[in-house]
């Protein structure tokens, strides 16, 4: 895979001191991909896309480092060469043009900004977990640098990390260095039909399994698990799951091997799956503790408002990531999602005003705006994006 | 930067309306044993030592020190390696010792909520009943409280495959240095707004009082195995921990000694290593019994492969426990050999550990200091003990000249000042080796939005601007200092 080498840091550094003396905020922009995640707002446009190329990249190292343009199409080709993998499976959602072409542009600088993870995250970590160091132009126009190369390294404090989630509200990320995993030989996708509470319980019961899932999800009445190993070791852990589907759950049918099963995974991922194109419903994202029970029989309003015919939920994570179709109105859902200790983000066919994320508590809020006025004293980096005010 | 007398009176008054009397210390005798924390070379005695039980009275402590402008330095278990504890002459000691309950494990999320004085390894041995244990564990889990990991980020040698303590934690409650009780994380995996759980972790005590933690637990593993290779050259045994890498092999842990640290710890433990090899290997593997059987295989061959002369697999749980304890026991192991040893905590990327030894015993010919080395090899982290003697005027001055020159190599061969430690008290000169003005300053902007009087743990962990140019250590990038216009206080 090759991957161009074009270092354009001097002249984004150059935008960003302008944007600073101007006092003109900045949207800074990746792949596109991911225009829908958080709010709108008025900006002079900071273009990533061609800050490409990979710095550093030894694979005995479990380690590379890479400019934020970079595409994680090409990131992951280069990787998949070498036998590797990024651990949080990094959804790259797809840009769709104003002539509805797609596009696979999303970055890597999006996908650490964003922090969002893909289905590997339950079983191999997420973005923040996998962060090793960056680069960034900070609030007063500097190039510095946080973290490093190496799997532990505590000098100062975590700012690298700190960047994940941040949303590009706290700097531009120039690079970063992210810790790799190796490349599991084979998957295997299984599939069984279950309820959702049979599938909550299934999950529940298969976290101190053992088995070598790394992706978990439950659909239209159906559980698919995908499993990473050895050829040999796949074949046993097959007869394993059953055994143990068998002895647990001897209701359920026994799990079969699904043939589409790359596509699949790649549509969960990229929200391409059916579940996610087909409705003009709002799509909301629950993050939940993994063995909170099933949502939907819980909660009236959600069983009330929606026809329960066609499938308005679809599970990830073993449990802890529910994506919910619903009309019902944001603050029932927030409310709904705090109510079982997790939180709603609004992800799509949200209104122009409808906020991505859900309100804050003052007293965090409050410590939030500390930090982003002392690391970005002029408010230029992507203003109000994440929360108004911010 | 002694408290005058006036607020002396004025703190001791209103702890007093906190805390029982017998909380509350404040004579020599009992000031003393808070003194130091691990790293016994540098003492000081606080003000007062406040040990509460409650949230609510930490919250008043905290007040009460904000307003009259008296540092605070939190305390664990004191087992700290880098004076992050250390006590400041014109502040108090909070002692978290008392809140040493775990409050909950909930066997259907894999976690368990913990007082921050709680040891360790009293987690893992309440969660053993379910199958369950929590995976960070420092050499030290017998003493050191999760408080005090979560403040230091602290690794153990099953962090290579399990992270260190920012993976293992969900959500912290902390207080603010103005009282304000904050939950940072959740019982979820993620959190919305930024993520101030891993801000927090590993800021030695410097942005808050973190008051509780919910900790990830994880399932034991149902089948363990430890191999143990001999080298006849260190380079050798180097090379195998980028092939174990490089065959796509991901060791529960991975841990090297020298021929120095072979003797001391065979010495102490009796643990059957070889007496003759320049290093062993001790490689561990965990998992599912399948999985497992197919990577002793790989892990055996890649091992002869990288010419080890001897391999030995140890697969019951007794054979196992002995070839770990002589790992575990080499820290007291090496303090047989030599009245004083000082103990050092820098990363390097792996390709560079044949190197980097190689330099450290040129550093030990050149400083006529001996040197032992134990190290968790899997994620580059080594932990070379300088010999010295403190009773010989100026041994303890080399000892720290020599421990400074390894962490600069750390940072040329591109790793960093402290892997696991923290940098405290003690490396906070190198910090302005590894760190620019500009990250510097970021460090302290950062700090103020947190603590804008420095009152949590003031002095410790980052340098000022001042101190790094005093030093002539100052990390200049093309001959100028990108902060002209502060002031270098
Ligand atoms: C001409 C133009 C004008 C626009 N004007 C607006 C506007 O006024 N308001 C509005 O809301 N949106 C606007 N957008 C959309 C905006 O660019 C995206 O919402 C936002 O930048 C998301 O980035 P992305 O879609 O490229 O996704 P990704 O590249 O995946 O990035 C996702 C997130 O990461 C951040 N990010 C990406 N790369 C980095 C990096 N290297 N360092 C730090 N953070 C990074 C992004 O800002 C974004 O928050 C505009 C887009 C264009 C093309
Ligand atoms: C023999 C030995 C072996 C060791 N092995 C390892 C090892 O393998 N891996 C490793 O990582 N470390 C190791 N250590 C170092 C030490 O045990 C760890 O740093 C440990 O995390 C410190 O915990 P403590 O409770 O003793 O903290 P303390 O020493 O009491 O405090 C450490 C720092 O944390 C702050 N702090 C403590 N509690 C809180 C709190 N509740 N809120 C805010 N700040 C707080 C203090 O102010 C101080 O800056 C070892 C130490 C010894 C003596």
């Amino acid at each position: 895979m090759q991957i161009k080498d074009n270092d354009i840091s001097a002249r984004l550094q150059q935008q960003v001191k302008s944007a600073i003396n101007n006092k003109k905020p900045l949207c800074i922009q990746g792949g596109k991909s991911k225009l829908f995640f958080g709010n709108r707002f008025d900006a002079e446009l900071l273009d990533l896309s061609e800050h490409t190329g990979i710095i550093s990249y030894e694979p005995t190292e479990l380690c590379i480092t890479v400019r934020a343009g970079t595409k994680l199409s090409e990131l992951e080709a280069l990787l998949s060469e070498n036998n590797q993998i990024l651990p949080f499976e990094p959804p790259h959602y797809l840009f769709k043009d104003k002539d509805g072409n797609i596009h696979d542009t999303a970055t890597i600088g999006g996908a650490i900004a964003t922090g969002i993870s893909g289905p590997r995250r339950a079983y191999t970590g997420s973005a923040r977990d996998a962060i090793l160091g960056v680069e960034i132009i900070n609030g007063d126009g500097e190039i510095v640098s946080f973290g490093g190369q190496v799997m532990k390294n505590v000098a100062g404090y975590d700012l690298s990390r700190l960047m994940v989630r941040s949303q590009g509200t706290l700097g531009i990320l120039l690079s970063v260095s992210i810790k790799l995993l190796p490349k599991p030989a084979n998957d295997l996708t299984l599939s069984f039909d279950a309820t959702q509470d049979q599938a909550l319980a299934v999950f529940q019961a298969l976290r101190v399994q053992q088995l070598p899932i790394t992706a978990s999800v439950w659909y239209d009445n159906t559980i698919s698990l995908r499993l990473s190993a050895s050829e040999a070791i796949l074949k046993t852990s097959h007869t394993r799951l059953n055994n143990f589907l068998n002895e647990k759950f001897p209701t359920l049918s026994s799990a079969k091997q699904n043939t589409d099963q790359m596509s699949f995974w790649q549509e969960i991922r990229d929200h391409t799956h059916p579940f996610f194109t087909q409705t003009d419903k709002p799509i909301w994202r629950l993050s939940v503790p993994p063995a909170t029970q099933s949502i939907s029989q819980t909660d009236d309003a959600l069983a009330q408002k929606d026809d329960n015919i066609e499938p308005n939920q679809l599970i990830e994570w073993g449990g802890a990531q529910r994506w919910i179709r619903s009309r019902t109105p944001a603050n029932i859902i927030h409310n709904l999602a705090q109510s079982h200790g997790g939180y709603a983000s609004f992800f799509y066919n949200k209104g122009a005003d409808d906020e991505t994320f859900p309100a804050l508590a003052p007293e965090l809020f409050k410590i939030h705006q500390q930090l982003k006025r002392k690391m970005d004293p002029q408010g230029i980096f992507n203003p109000n994006k994440m929360y108004q005010g911010l | 930067m002694h408290l005058d007398s006036n607020t002396k009176d004025a703190l001791l008054n209103q702890l007093k309306q906190i805390v029982a009397a017998n909380y509350l210390l404040t004579s020599k005798e009992d000031l003393t044993p808070y003194e130091c924390d691990g790293l016994s070379a540098y003492q000081r005695l606080p003000v007062a030592v406040v040990l509460p039980d409650t949230i609510e009275q930490v919250q008043k402590i905290v007040q009460a020190c904000s307003q009259l402008k008296v540092p605070i330095v939190a305390r664990g278990a004191g087992t700290g390696l880098s004076g992050g504890a250390l006590p400041h002459e014109g502040g108090i000691i909070l002692g978290l010792s008392r809140f040493n309950k775990i409050l909950s494990i909930d066997t259907n999320n894999l976690t368990s909520v913990v007082q921050p004085g709680v040891r360790n390894l009293a987690i893992t041995e309440a969660a053993r009943p379910h199958g369950l244990y929590y995976a960070p564990d420092p050499s030290s889990q017998i003493a050191c409280s999760i408080g005090g990991n979560v403040a230091e980020n602290a690794g153990g040698v099953h962090c290579l495959k399990y992270g260190l303590t920012v993976q293992n934690i969900q959500q912290i409650k902390i207080v603010t240095i103005d009282g304000t009780l904050l939950t940072l994380g959740s019982e979820t995996f993620d959190t919305p707004g930024y993520d101030l759980l891993a801000l927090m972790t590993g800021s030695e005590g410097m942005l808050g009082i973190i008051v509780e933690i919910v900790v990830k637990l994880l399932p034991k593993p149902h089948a363990v195995k430890v191999l143990m290779a001999s080298f006849d050259k260190v380079e050798d045994a180097g090379n195998a921990v980028a092939d174990i890498i490089a065959e796509g092999i991901i060791p529960a842990g991975l841990e090297m000694m020298d021929k120095p640290a072979i003797h001391a710890a065979e010495a102490f433990a009796k643990a059957n290593y070889p007496l003759d090899a320049a290093a062993i290997l001790l490689c561990e593997l965990d998992g599912d019994e399948d999985q497992l059987e197919e990577q002793v295989i790989v892990v055996e061959k890649t091992l002869k492969h990288a010419k080890a002369s001897k391999i030995v697999i140890a697969t019951s749980a007794e054979d196992q426990a002995k070839l770990w304890a002589g790992r575990k026991s080499a820290f007291p192991a090496v303090g047989r050999l030599s009245p004083d040893y000082y103990c050092m905590d820098g990363t390097i990327p792996r390709k560079q550990i044949a190197y980097v030894l190689q330099k450290i015993s040129e550093l030990s010919e050149h400083y006529d200091l001996r040197v032992a080395n134990v190290f968790h090899a899997g994620d580059g982290n080594l932990h070379p003990l300088i010999l010295y003697d403190a009773n010989i005027e100026g041994e303890l001055k080399t000892a720290e000249r020599f421990g400074a020159d390894i962490l600069e190599l750390c940072v040329k061969v591109g790793g960093s000042i402290t892997g696991e430690h923290g940098v405290g008290h003690e490396k906070i000169d190198q910090m302005c080796v590894q760190f620019s003005p500009a990250e510097l300053t970021q460090f302290f902007a950062v700090k103020s939005a947190f603590d804008p009087d420095s009152l949590l743990n003031p002095g410790k962990a980052i340098p000022t601007l001042h101190r790094c140019a005093e030093l002539g250590a100052m990390h200049v990038h093309n001959g100028e200092l990108p902060h002209p216009e502060i002031p270098r206080f």
